[in-house]
C-alpha cells in the first residue's frame, strides 16, 4: 500500500463523483463504439497488451481520493508482477510550510558524475535508450574569468581521472522554476508545480507533443523516443506516482528532486551520492536550513537569470573565487 | 426533409464524379495511392518502435513534421487572400477560381492536423486535449489556441465551400447574405491561424531565435508568397488536365500580388539579418548557424542560401513586367517562390531555433527516411483530397453534376 495523501492543489479541485463517472462512461462508450477506426491508433500501437484502464485514467489532479487509491493499487499490482518484486507506489503529498531549494557548489564539484548514475538508479530511468536527468558540463577554468557561456560547456568529456586539469564542472538538471514555462505551455495540463515547488509530470496524461521541451531553458526535459528498457533487477521498488514510476514510450520525464524521497524527509539521491559535498538541499522557508544559510551568506546565482523563470536551483562558489 | 434528400443526391453525385475519370486520372490516383501506402507503412513503423524512428532527439525535439505543419498553416491562410478581390470587390475574373483556393485551404488544414498528429508520442491520448472529456490548458497554452482557431477556420471554409457547391448543384445562385459574412469572418481567421502559429514559437522566451516580434509578420509575408504561388501552379495544372478555363487576367493578378508579398518577405529577412549581424549578441549564434553553420557543419546554411536564391529570383520575375506577363516565366517564378518559402518557413525556421540547444550543444538534425516517408504520405493524402474536391467542384460549376428534376 502506498502512503496516501494528496496535495492541497488536488484537494481544492474536487471532482463531483457524478461528473467523473458520467465522463468515464461516455468515454467507455465512445471507445467501444469506435473500436475500429476512431481509436485505431492505440489498437495499432499495441494490439497485444493495450492497457484500457490507464487509457481511461483521468488527469492526476482530477482523480478523487478513491480513484487515486484504485490507480495506486493497479500500478502496484502491475509493476510487482512485471518486475517480480514488491513495488510500493506512493502518492504522498507536500508538507505544509515547505518549499524545496537546491544549492550547488561549483568550486567543490569534481565532475565525477556519481550524481548522474545515482539519479538513474533511484528514478528508474531507461538504461537503453539511455536517459539521464542530470547533465554535467565541463568548462575551461579560464573561461569562468569572463563569463559562463553554456555553448562552451562539453557534456561528453571522458577522462581517466576527474577533475581534469584546468577544468571546472556545472551539473544541470531541472531547476524547478517558480514561473515554469513548461507547465504554462503544456496543452493538456499534464505538468504543473506542486505547492512544495516541485515541478511534476503526470506520465499518464502526457500526450508527447514535446512543447514543454521547446520551452525549457535548461534542457531538463527528456523524451522517451523509444521503448524504455529497465531491467527488473535494477528497478527501485520505492516509487512515487508523479515521480519515479516507470515511464512509457512517448512521454516526457524530468528530475523531481526525488519526490519519493524528499516528501518522506530524505535527501535526493544525487545529494546523497556526491562524494565532495557540493550539493545542498533543503527548505527555503526554514530560516535555519542549510540552503537558507548559503543564500544568506554566499554569493549565489541562477542560470539564465535574464529569462526570469526564477529557478529554485542556486549555484555558488563556496571555497574559492572565480579562478 | 426535402433538402436532406437533395443532399443525399449531392453526395452520391460527388462520389460518382470522383469514381469515374480518364486513364490519366486513374494513373494519378494510383501514384498517390502508392505514396500513401508508403507513408502508412512508415507510420506503422513509427507506432511500433516509437519516435526513435525519427532523427529528432532531446536536443532538437521538433523537426520535419512541425516544420511542414508551420508551412502548411501558411498555405491554408493564404488561399483566402484571393477571396478578398473576388467577393469583396466583386472582381469577376478571379471569382471563378476562388473556390479552388478555398478547397486548397480545407486540404491544407487537414494536412496540418495530420502533421501534428504524427508528431505526437502518444496519439491515442489526444482526447486529453479536448474540452469536457480532457483538460485543455486553455487559455495558457498557445497550442490549445492553435487547435481551436485551426478547427474554426476549417469549419468556416468547409461550410462556405459546401454551401456554394450545394446551391450550384440545385441550380440556384448562392445567397450573398449567407456567404459574405462568413467570407468576411474568414479573412481575420486566416491571419489569425498564422499569427497564433507564429505565437506558438514566439512565446518561447528561451528560444532566442523565435523570440522576436518580427516572427508573426514574417509568417504572414511568407504565407502570402507560398499560398498564392501554389494556387497559381494548381491552376496551371487544372488548365491543362482539369478542363478548367482560367482567365489570364486572374493568373497575372496572382503574379502581381506575389510581387508585393515577396518584396515584403525579403525586406523582413533583411531587417532580421541586419539586427542579428550588425549588433550581435550571444543569441546571434542561432542566426550564425542558419547562415553559416557551426562546428564545420554547414548543411543548414546550404538550404538557407538556396532559399534566399529562390526568393530573390522569384522577386525579380514578379517585379519585371516582361517576365511577369509571360505565363511560362511566371510559372517558374511560382515554383521558385513556393520552394524558397518551403525551406525558409519549414525547417529553416525550426532548426536554428533548436540549434545550439538550450545547453549549447550543436546537434545537426536531418530528417530520417521514415520521417520523410510519413511526410510524403501526408502530402499525398492532401493531394488526393484536393483532387477529389476539385473534381466535384469543376463538375458542378460546369453544370455536369446537377440535380435532375424529375
Amino acid at each position: 500500500m502506498g502512503i496516501f495523501s494528496r496535495s492541497k492543489q488536488a484537494q481544492e479541485q474536487p471532482n463531483g463523483a457524478s461528473k467523473g463517472s458520467s465522463r468515464r462512461e461516455f468515454l467507455k462508450t465512445a471507445a467501444t463504439v469506435g473500436a475500429g477506426a476512431a481509436v485505431g491508433a492505440p489498437a495499432v500501437a499495441s494490439a497485444m497488451d493495450f492497457d484500457f484502464e490507464s487509457f481511461m485514467q483521468k488527469n492526476f489532479r482530477e482523480l478523487s481520493d478513491q480513484e487515486l487509491q484504485a490507480v495506486i493499487e493497479r500500478l502496484e499490482r502491475k509493476y510487482s508482477k512485471q518486475y517480480d518484486k514488491q513495488v510500493d507506489v506512493s502518492a504522498i503529498g507536500p508538507m505544509d510550510g515547505v518549499l524545496y531549494g537546491y544549492g550547488l557548489d561549483i568550486s567543490r564539484c569534481i565532475g565525477c558524475r556519481r550524481c548522474v548514475y545515482a539519479c538513474v538508479e533511484e528514478n528508474n530511468l531507461s538504461r537503453d535508450p539511455e536517459i539521464q536527468w542530470i547533465r554535467v558540463l565541463e568548462f575551461e577554468r579560464s573561461a569562468a574569468l569572463r563569463e559562463i557561456k553554456l555553448e562552451d560547456g562539453n557534456p561528453y568529456y571522458d577522462h581517466e581521472q576527474v577533475p581534469a586539469e584546468g577544468k571546472f564542472y556545472i551539473p544541470i538538471a531541472c531547476q524547478h522554476c517558480e514561473d515554469s514555462p513548461c507547465s504554462t505551455v503544456c496543452p493538456t495540463g499534464a505538468t504543473w508545480q506542486e505547492p512544495d515547488g516541485i515541478v511534476v509530470i503526470d506520465y499518464n496524461w502526457c500526450i508527447g507533443c514535446r512543447y514543454c521541451m521547446a520551452s525549457c531553458p535548461y534542457g531538463a526535459r527528456h523524451f522517451n523516443w523509444g521503448e524504455p528498457n529497465l531491467p527488473a533487477e535494477d528497478v527501485n521498488p520505492d516509487m512515487h506516482i508523479i515521480g519515479n514510476v516507470p515511464r512509457s514510450r512517448g512521454v516526457v520525464e524530468k528530475c523531481t528532486f526525488c519526490i519519493q524521497r524528499v516528501r518522506k524527509g530524505r535527501m535526493p539521491a544525487c545529494h546523497e551520492a556526491c562524494p565532495v559535498g557540493a550539493r545542498k538541499f533543503g527548505n527555503l522557508l526554514d530560516p535555519n536550513s542549510e540552503i537558507r544559510y548559503l543564500l544568506d551568506h554566499k554569493r549565489t546565482f541562477v542560470l539564465k537569470a535574464e529569462l526570469e523563470t526564477h529557478p529554485k536551483f542556486f549555484y555558488f562558489w563556496g571555497t574559492e573565487g572565480r579562478s | 426533409m426535402h433538402n436532406l434528400r437533395v443532399f443525399a443526391h449531392f453526395i452520391r453525385g460527388s462520389f460518382l464524379a470522383v469514381a469515374r475519370g480518364s486513364n490519366g486520372y486513374y494513373i494519378w490516383l494510383l501514384a498517390l495511392g502508392i505514396l500513401i501506402a508508403f507513408g502508412a507503412s512508415a507510420y506503422h513503423n513509427q507506432l511500433t518502435h516509437g519516435l526513435i524512428t525519427s532523427h529528432m532527439r532531446d536536443q532538437v525535439s521538433w523537426g520535419f513534421y512541425i516544420g511542414n505543419f508551420a508551412f502548411l498553416v501558411g498555405v491554408a491562410a493564404a488561399a483566402v487572400v484571393l477571396v478578398v478581390p473576388a467577393y469583396v470587390y466583386n472582381w469577376g475574373p478571379i471569382r471563378d477560381v476562388v473556390l479552388i483556393g478555398e478547397l486548397l485551404s480545407v486540404a491544407a488544414i487537414i494536412m496540418c492536423m495530420l502533421f501534428v498528429t504524427v508528431d505526437l508520442g502518444r496519439p491515442e491520448f489526444v482526447w486529453h486535449l479536448m474540452p469536457i472529456v480532457g483538460t485543455p490548458n486553455f487559455p495558457h497554452s498557445l497550442l490549445t489556441w492553435d487547435i481551436l482557431v485551426l478547427n474554426l477556420y476549417f469549419l468556416l471554409n468547409w461550410f462556405v465551400v459546401t454551401y456554394i457547391l450545394f446551391t450550384a448543384f440545385k441550380g440556384h445562385k448562392y445567397n450573398p447574405r449567407i456567404v459574405l459574412p462568413i467570407i468576411f469572418l474568414s479573412i481575420p481567421f486566416a491571419i489569425g491561424i498564422h499569427t497564433v502559429t507564429a505565437f506558438l514559437f514566439m512565446g518561447l522566451k528561451t528560444r532566442a531565435f523565435w523570440h522576436t516580434a518580427l516572427l508573426a509578420p514574417r509568417f504572414i509575408a511568407g504565407a502570402f508568397c507560398s499560398g498564392p504561388a501554389l494556387i497559381f501552379l494548381i491552376f496551371r495544372v487544372l488548365q491543362k488536365f482539369g478542363r478548367m478555363q482560367i482567365s489570364e487576367a486572374a493568373l497575372f493578378k496572382i503574379g502581381e500580388l506575389l510581387a508585393y508579398a515577396m518584396a515584403l518577405n525579403l525586406f523582413f529577412v533583411a531587417t532580421e539579418v541586419f539586427t542579428e549581424f550588425y549588433a550581435p549578441t550571444s543569441h546571434t549564434i542561432h542566426a550564425y548557424f542558419q547562415w553559416f553553420g557551426l562546428h564545420g557543419d554547414a548543411s543548414i546554411a546550404v538550404y538557407t542560401w538556396a532559399a534566399l536564391g529562390c526568393n530573390v529570383l522569384a522577386l525579380i520575375i514578379f517585379m519585371v513586367p516582361k517576365f511577369r506577363l509571360n505565363l511560362l516565366v511566371l510559372t517558374a517564378g511560382c515554383v521558385l517562390s513556393f520552394s524558397g518559402i518551403y525551406i525558409e518557413k519549414g525547417m529553416g525556421l525550426l532548426l536554428p531555433g533548436f540549434t545550439p540547444d538550450s545547453l549549447g550543444e550543436v546537434y545537426v538534425y536531418t530528417p530520417s527516411l521514415n520521417e520523410v516517408l510519413v511526410g510524403i504520405g501526408i502530402w499525398a493524402i492532401g493531394a488526393l483530397l484536393f483532387t477529389w474536391m476539385a473534381r466535384v467542384a469543376i463538375a458542378i460549376t460546369k453544370g455536369e453534376l446537377r440535380l435532375q428534376r424529375s
